[in-house]
């Protein structure tokens, strides 16, 4: 049984529970990290804007304000450490016509108060030289030169396997059930995968942290409102789009964003749509109908014959009242060390800017351990750096070169659109996270996402994984067990003509 | 990295490289090396393993692979070298060659004339802006067919089509023959896309309802395709409200057409038509960067392997005369026009001054059905050059007009000439 338990146990492996997971792992503790899906990241985490937040739209003195500001300050680090795709060019919020500006001014001052640097309005002209496809109509814009884009799936899985390089246990495909509670404090949890013992559990559970928190008894009042997102991908084409563009902000939400992505495409939306299915991610005719019209303020001229993907992602949109005196707010995050019950660390409404705010939720969940009484002792041996693995379109002739004559599998195509080498699919099979299914080599590797869709790699990638994995094709997956991608074997046999 | 120098290099081993390379030998040229990325020779032929080819140019009707083989022997009898299990990364405008494989990591090729024959690729438009979900089961039709054809696993129980492309359809009797149940193909447009011979053989024969004017309004399934909607579409494409269905299904086959495949051909600075996805080419087959040469599906999608091996033999031809050099000046080019009810035509220009001895073949798609008696002609303004009679035009059916020799005169006088499809 000693080895069921555990000091913390982080519910969830999302943006917020991995970067917990990375930041316990820097002191003598045994942790576990579990995830319901077959990977890391793979909820809201891998489906939203992408955008590092400069921290001029919360509500001043609410948490999500404070949180936002300081969690875009950690990002350049934590960029350097991990080895994700992160930039900082900045983000525009655009005013068309006159009767739109006083709301930039608006925003500074928002801004100023929550302790924004580098906010300035620029002229309609201005914005117009800096980028050159916007609405003719601008009149001024805001401009806030710490906003930044990332890879929100590369941020997390880097925290991951940081983790797991630094002696965390990750788990996935363990969905959480129940706590276990002595003597009102939680003493295990009961997944299904088992029960394991702990002196901490962490709710990092998204769109799921009102139950997890139901469960150990706190707040029964606190709900999530799933809030769906539509969003469409643009290739890079002739209309190119260097930054961040946002709308004049409506009551109700931010708006449709154009925005560059850090893989060199443009993202448009998202939408703004309640729904009571936690799961449901579909993407809907009339919801994409909306993004375009949303986007016609910014870009007028941006083409639909240049999609190369659509997505949808669901806001975990909570209903907590900012503790902050003098407030009146009541959509905050909840990051909490609750007084009802022992051992409970609980983040819930983790919406948006939480992507941007995850690197501060860490620390703060490091420092309220340590208000808590908890002796956190460092450990020696604690390393803060993963290095990415090499994706070879990036490198240079000469380091490809390089790089086959070292593994020659970097010399074998996989995918023909992104150019991905079967080296670099088999390098994340035995990464410190295995990617064990489709969609986990295509977040990865970007395999499957260009012009092709998958059509030239797919066959390709599932012998890969049923050769590296040891499994017969019939059990690889697209996104974990029920996603299988084939059925039986042809009447003739599998195999026939022998390839690999 | 490894260095080398040939004179032609062929991109691609499908029917369009072989013929090329094979034709390259014959015109003299010295080396003529393929470059495939395939462990194997034969491109998109190797997963086609029903009858259907060559029925045209070898008076007999093969299977894909058999049909492939053929090529592929002649090639290497005449000493055509081949870099198997290779994959071509960039071309430069001197035409020298980046490629990558396994077995001899990175290598650069210089090459005095190249041919791309890099084939096609499945269209996947449908799939990216289909609304709904996104779990496993949803496929191209290619895929599926290698998937069966050459892997040997069979990919659902319970299949939808979305188009009536050939691919699908042979695969909806593919898939019958393994057992699966094809509920519906379904096609936006309100014709076949596909050929009525695939129709008969591979929907009709088997009772697989074809249903016209129809499309995929939406995926259902989390992590596997349990159902799509599908509805009615008006004159505009639109979905007609109240004439959603679901249907249960596990798979969802996308057979939405055939697109040129030319990243390679693009990054160069080769010049490409919208219309056809391919190169601009004139009637050898030269694209507008002096040297490199295309034929096959890469420059238009083709309905028959054997016209594409047809193009190769020209293509390859060419690019054999001038690696040896054999190029006088600067060229001057005649403009061929899609006309009245043309979709497109290639070549897209005849050379003036340079037609070869031989006819050539102009090749073209009706943008519209016409299920009666059409002509087919060829115009310099008022003046009609060419005609020749068809039983009907079906834009799934690709329709060719001869230009020969006696022509030509007729064709240096003029400066666009114009084809059209027209009701006899
Ligand atoms: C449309 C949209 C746009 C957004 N744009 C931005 C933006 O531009 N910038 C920004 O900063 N933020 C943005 N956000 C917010 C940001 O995406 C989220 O705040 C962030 O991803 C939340 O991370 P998380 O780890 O809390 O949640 P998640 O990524 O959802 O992670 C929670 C994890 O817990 C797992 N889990 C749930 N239940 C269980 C269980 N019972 N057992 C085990 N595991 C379980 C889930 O599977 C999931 O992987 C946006 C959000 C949306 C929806
Ligand atoms: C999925 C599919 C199924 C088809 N089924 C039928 C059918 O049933 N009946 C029929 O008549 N026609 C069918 N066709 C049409 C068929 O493609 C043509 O008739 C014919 O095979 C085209 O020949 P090709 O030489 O132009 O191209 P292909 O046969 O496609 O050959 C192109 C070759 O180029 C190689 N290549 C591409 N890029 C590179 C690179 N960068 N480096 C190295 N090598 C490269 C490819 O691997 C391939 O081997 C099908 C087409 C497709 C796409």
């Amino acid at each position: 049984m000693a080895s069921n338990n555990y000091d913390v146990i982080v519910i969830g492996a999302g943006v917020v529970g991995s970067l917990v997971a990375r930041a316990l792992s820097r002191y003598k503790l045994r942790i576990l990290l579990i995830e319901k899906e077959s990977d890391v990241g793979a909820g809201t985490t891998a489906a939203n804007s992408a955008i590092v937040h400069a921290g001029y739209d919360p509500v001043p003195g609410s948490l999500k304000a404070t949180l936002n500001v300081a969690g875009n300050r950690l990002w350049d680090a934590l960029a350097s450490d991990l080895d994700f795709a992160f930039d900082r060019r900045g983000d525009y919020v655009v005013a068309t016509g006159e009767q739109e500006i006083p709301h930039l001014r608006a925003l500074v001052e928002r801004g100023r108060r929550n302790g924004v640097l580098g906010l300035t309005i620029i002229s309609g002209d201005e914005m117009r030289h800096r980028e050159p496809h916007i609405n003719p109509g601008v009149s001024a814009a805001l401009f806030a030169a710490t906003g930044g884009i990332c890879d929100p799936f590369a941020i997390t899985v880097a925290a991951a396997e940081n983790a797991v390089m630094n002696g965390v246990t990750l788990l996935l495909e363990t969905a959480f059930e129940e706590f276990v509670i002595e003597r009102e404090r939680i003493v295990a949890v009961k997944t299904t995968r088992g029960t394991f013992g702990c002196r901490w559990a962490v709710n990092a559970a998204g769109l799921f942290s009102d139950e997890v928190m139901h469960h150990a008894g706190v707040r029964p009042e606190f709900t999530i409102t799933p809030r769906r997102g539509e969003y469409l991908v643009l290739d890079k084409a002739e209309i190119t789009i260097e930054t961040v563009l946002f709308p004049v902000p409506t009551p109700v939400s931010k708006g449709i964003v154009v925005a560059a992505t850090t893989h060199g495409n443009i993202v448009i939306g998202p939408t703004a749509h309640e729904i009571d299915d936690r799961q449901d991610t579909e993407v809907t005719r009339i919801g994409l109908e909306q993004v375009w019209q949303g986007t016609a303020k910014l870009v007028p001229g941006l083409d639909r014959r240049h999609v190369i993907a659509t997505f949808a992602g669901l806001r975990a949109a909570g209903n907590a009242r900012c503790e902050t005196p003098g407030v009146d707010y009541d959509h905050d995050f909840v990051v909490e060390i609750p007084q009802n019950v022992a051992g409970f660390v609980n983040l819930g409404g983790i919406e948006s800017p939480g992507l941007t705010s995850a690197p501060a939720i860490a620390e703060r969940v490091v420092q309220m351990l340590k208000d808590a009484g908890e002796r956190l002792e460092e450990r020696p041996d604690w390393n803060p750096v993963r290095p990415a693995r090499p994706r070879f379109r990036d490198l240079s002739r000469q380091e490809q070169a390089q790089l086959v004559r070292r593994d020659p599998r970097y010399g074998r195509i996989v995918c023909r659109c992104e150019t991905v080498m079967e080296g670099e699919i088999v390098a994340e099979i035995h990464a410190p996270i295995p990617a064990r299914t489709y969609d986990a080599l295509k977040r990865r590797t970007w395999l499957g996402t260009g012009r092709c869709q998958g059509a030239f790699d797919t066959p390709r990638v599932v012998s890969i994984l049923a050769r590296e994995l040891g499994l017969s094709p019939l059990e690889v997956t697209k996104k974990g067990p029920g996603s299988e991608l084939l059925v039986r074997p042809t009447k003739s046999g599998a195999g026939m003509v022998g390839r690999e | 990295m490894a260095k080398r120098t040939v004179d032609v290099a062929v991109i691609g081993s499908g029917p369009g490289g072989l013929a090329a390379a094979i034709a390259a030998k014959k015109e003299g040229a010295g080396n003529v090396l393929v470059v495939e990325r395939d462990v194997e020779m034969g491109g998109i032929l190797l997963q086609c393993i029903h009858h259907g080819f060559g029925t045209e140019i070898l008076g007999a009707d093969l299977p894909g692979p058999a049909y492939a083989q053929r090529f592929e022997q002649e090639a290497i009898s005449l000493g055509v070298e081949t870099l198997l299990d290779t994959m071509v990364l960039d071309i430069t405008p001197t035409r020298q060659i980046v490629a990558a494989s396994e077995s001899s990591g990175l290598l650069e090729v210089q090459a005095r004339s190249i041919v791309l024959a890099m084939g096609c690729r499945e269209r996947t438009r449908a799939q990216i802006t289909l609304p709904g979900a996104r779990p496993a089961g949803v496929y191209t039709a290619g895929m599926a067919q290698r998937f069966v054809n050459v892997e040997g696993f069979v990919p659902g129980r319970r299949i939808v089509i979305l188009g009536s492309g050939d691919i699908g359809m042979i695969m909806a009797r593919r898939l019958t023959f393994e057992g699966a149940k094809v509920a519906r193909v379904v096609e936006i447009m309100p014709f076949l896309s596909g050929l009525m011979r695939n129709y008969v053989q591979c929907l009709l024969d088997f009772d697989i309802p074809l249903q016209l004017g129809h499309t995929i309004s939406r995926i259902i399934g989390r992590r596997r395709v349990e159902a799509v909607e599908v509805v009615q579409v008006d004159d505009q494409w639109r979905p007609v409200p109240g004439t959603e269905e679901i249907i249960p299904c596990d798979t969802l086959l996308l057979s939405v057409g055939l697109i040129p495949e030319n990243e390679l051909s693009r990054n160069v600075g080769v010049a490409l038509d919208p219309v056809t996805g391919g190169p601009y080419v004139d009637e050898r087959f030269e694209t507008t960067m002096p040297g490199i040469f295309a034929a096959g599906n890469v420059v238009h999608v083709y309905d028959l392997v054997d016209w594409v091996t047809e193009a190769g033999y020209v293509a390859g031809k060419h690019a054999a005369r001038f690696a040896a050099g054999d190029r006088a000046g600067q060229l001057d080019y005649v403009r061929l026009e899609a006309g009245e009810n043309v979709r497109y035509v290639v070549p897209h220009v005849l050379t003036r001054d340079q037609l070869p001895g031989e006819s050539i073949k102009l090749q073209m798609r009706a943008r519209q059905p016409i299920e009666k008696p059409v002509w087919v002609e060829l115009r310099d303004g008022e003046k009609r050059l060419i005609r020749r009679a068809e039983r009907y035009a079906r834009p799934g059916e690709m329709l060719t007009l001869v230009l020969p020799e006696r022509s030509y005169e007729d064709v240096r006088q003029a400066e666009t000439l114009t084809v059209n499809v027209l009701e006899r």
